[in-house]
């Protein structure tokens, strides 16, 4: 009964290194987030010959975002693997190299195709050290990216993060910056367990510094983007730049947001969050998937459980709406959350 | 076939059908817990398979594992001790019998999904292609998961990237209670191997000498580098789908006639004894040593202590 009681609040909770990561060293260069990703990948598989990709138009063409491209050519077809269009054995492939001293890496296109796939996720790489008393470790990463904002209409721009946060045994990770991307990247495969790493197809273009040699952020560790006093607004993938972005404008108006990004879902940095709330009383949560059983209720649930003093109004939740992404250009921007409306309910929180 | 092999293979399956027997009774005591599937009819079909694997080679299993696991050199006392929920028990008593697994002797795990352990056995073998080594994986699934898509993805992808790994179907005539005439608009589904390209051989699932040869050469095969293949068994599952399974998509003949008239172990005594391979008394001597030890097993696992309370988070996550 212990046992269910742990799990049940939020999954791993872990003292999360809070802030930005120690800079190891100090050459940095701008980089886009793909192109981020890709050095992380790279620079792994340099250091570990284990480390293999597995996925669609990942050789020559490079990956659907640009992530792989020139691997190819530094590292050959049978590290660079391209498959056939077949999720389910290719993630599952990748569950049994894992198990069996491998450490691949799996490029799904879209998340959305995940629902191809679920069983080897859910059934066996999330379960499979737990199922077997322990004897085994599954060291995979399954990077795929979701999200809205391309005209890709519902097939391709769901923000799937909840389904994956739910199972026991999976970590999950969304990185909203290059420098983030390639940190966490290069932790998630470095990691003894299955992580499903979730990318955002609008954050592909966006750039950032990056440090250019090794570079570790560990899992399980959230960062505050931007410091305030009067509200904490958690957020995570692109969502948070969005956050910044209203957090600017509502600093022009006297109003200090606080921009918590949580960078991982699983292992959840708690403290984070909650030692933002008890400085700041106020809680937004921001994310792009359907409210409806989203993630920040989690983090709601957790602020109410564990700081309901703390609280100076009721925690609030921005989200999307409960359809399927539409496909017109004016239609799209309508179900998930903009700028103006987290600069709208930060105000009517802190009124 | 040499005596020693002969023996090696009618002791092993004894021991499979004496588990299925013996954890039956366990069940019906009320000492196991769950659900568990007896193997009981397919014993040599994980026998011959097994009887050519390395303690380094691999093998994905199924709900109805017990037999694969015992072929791959289980501990018998640690797989009691896991049907009784038990610390020593392979999986400390997280997983049953649904989820045996033994990693130090290459067994990927019992899978109680329908055909889950397809694709992970596909990515054993890409490891061993990855790390250049001669190992082998070998996939069993019954008939019904021959007709879930990650078996077509597997093969697929095995087939294309040349990977030592063995498909093994046990056509038990039932997935779950659907009669296999009614699973598959095709006889002979060894046939299906041609559409990936590579060889698919029909066995009869009751003659362990059969299946030993076939096995033999596909895996052989496998380890010079060849790739994939389909070996296709055909058996009878003695009992139901699952433990207290009423049956009622079967006749009485079949439930009452059919154990006998399709048993593998009675075939290899018959054959055995016939062509003077060794003795009935012989054999005899190996039932009663197998008896022996299952109850020192049996003893084993209802001394262990219950299995420790859940930790977490290591008992789910690694780091």
């Amino acid at each position: 009964m212990q046992a269910s009681r742990t799990t049940a609040a939020s999954g791993l909770s872990r003292t999360g290194t809070q802030g930005r990561p120690k800079p190891e060293q100090s050459a940095t260069r701008e980089m886009f987030y793909n192109e981020a990703l890709g050095d992380a990948l790279r620079l792994e598989m340099e250091r570990d010959e284990r480390v293999i990709v597995l996925g669609e138009d990942i050789a020559e063409h490079g990956g659907a975002f640009q992530v792989t491209a020139g691997l190819l050519e530094k590292f050959g077809p049978e590290r660079i693997r391209q498959t056939p269009i077949s999720e389910l054995g290719i993630v599952g492939a990748a569950v049994g190299a894992a198990l069996t001293g491998l450490r691949p890496i799996v490029e799904l296109m879209y998340v959305d195709f995940s629902g191809l796939a679920m069983d080897q996720l859910v059934n066996q790489a999330a379960q499979n050290r737990f199922m077997f008393g322990g004897q085994a470790r599954v060291p995979m990463v399954m990077r795929t990216q979701g999200g809205s904002g391309r005209g890709n209409a519902a097939q391709h721009s769901k923000s799937l993060e909840a389904w994956f946060a739910h199972v026991a045994g999976l970590k999950v990770v969304m990185p909203a910056t290059p420098a983030d991307a390639k940190g966490l990247l290069t932790a998630s495969i470095r990691d003894d367990d299955p992580v499903i790493f979730l990318e955002h197809k609008l954050l592909y273009r966006t750039k950032g510094e990056v440090p250019t040699g090794e570079h570790v952020v560990p899992l399980g560790s959230a960062d505050v983007k931007r410091a305030g006093k009067d509200l904490t607004i958690v957020s995570w993938s692109r969502e948070v730049l969005f956050a910044l972005d209203a957090a600017k404008q509502l600093g022009s108006e006297g109003i200090e947001a606080e921009v918590v990004d949580l960078r991982t879902l699983v292992p959840l940095d708690k403290d984070a969050v909650l030692s933002s709330v008890r400085k700041t009383h106020r809680l937004l949560v921001v994310h792009e998937a359907i409210k409806r059983a989203g993630f920040g209720a989690e983090i709601a649930s957790l602020v109410a459980e564990e700081a309901f003093d703390d609280l100076d109004a009721p925690p609030r939740r921005l989200a999307g709406l409960e359809t399927p992404i539409p496909y017109a250009q004016h239609l799209e921007k309508t179900v998930v959350p903009q700028v103006d409306d987290i600069v709208r309910v930060a105000k009517e929180l802190v009124a | 076939m040499d005596k020693k092999t002969a023996l090696d293979l009618y002791r092993v399956m004894r021991r499979i059908r004496d588990f299925e027997e013996r954890s039956s009774a366990l069940f019906a005591e009320g000492k196991v817990w769950g659900t568990i599937h007896s193997y009981a009819g397919e014993e040599a079909i994980a026998v011959g398979v097994c009887a050519h694997l390395r303690d380094d080679d691999w093998i994905t299993s199924t709900h109805r594992g017990h037999g694969h696991c015992i072929a791959k050199g289980a501990d018998l006392g640690r797989m009691y001790a896991e049907l009784l929920g038990r610390e020593t028990g392979y999986c400390r008593g997280r997983g049953g019998s649904m989820h045996i697994a033994d990693t130090s002797k290459g067994n990927l795990g019992a899978n109680g999904i329908v055909g889950g352990g397809i694709p992970i056995a596909t990515g054993a073998a890409l490891t061993a292609k990855q790390l250049g080594t001669d190992q082998v994986a070998v996939s069993f699934f019954g008939d019904g998961a021959a007709n879930q898509g990650g078996f077509h993805e597997s093969a697929n992808l095995a087939a294309l990237w040349k990977l030592p790994v063995v498909y093994v179907c046990e056509v038990n005539q039932y997935a779950e209670s659907l009669p296999v005439e009614r699973e598959f608009p095709i006889k002979d589904i060894s046939k299906r191997a041609e559409g990936y390209g590579i060889p698919g051989v029909r066995v009869n699932g009751l003659d362990v000498r059969e299946v030993y040869k076939a096995a033999g050469e596909l895996i052989a095969r496998a380890r010079r580098g060849e790739g994939p293949s389909f070996l296709v068994a055909e058996a009878y599952r003695h009992e139901g789908h699952y433990y207290g399974d009423p049956r009622k998509y079967q006749t009485k003949e079949q439930i009452e006639g059919w154990k006998t008239k399709f048993d593998p172990i009675a075939e290899a005594r018959r054959w055995i004894v016939d062509a003077k391979v060794a003795t009935a008394a012989e054999l005899d001597g190996i039932d009663a040593d197998v008896i022996e030890e299952a109850k020192r097993a049996v003893a084993f696992a209802e001394s262990s202590p219950l299995a420790s309370p859940i930790d977490l988070p290591g008992d789910v996550y690694a780091s």
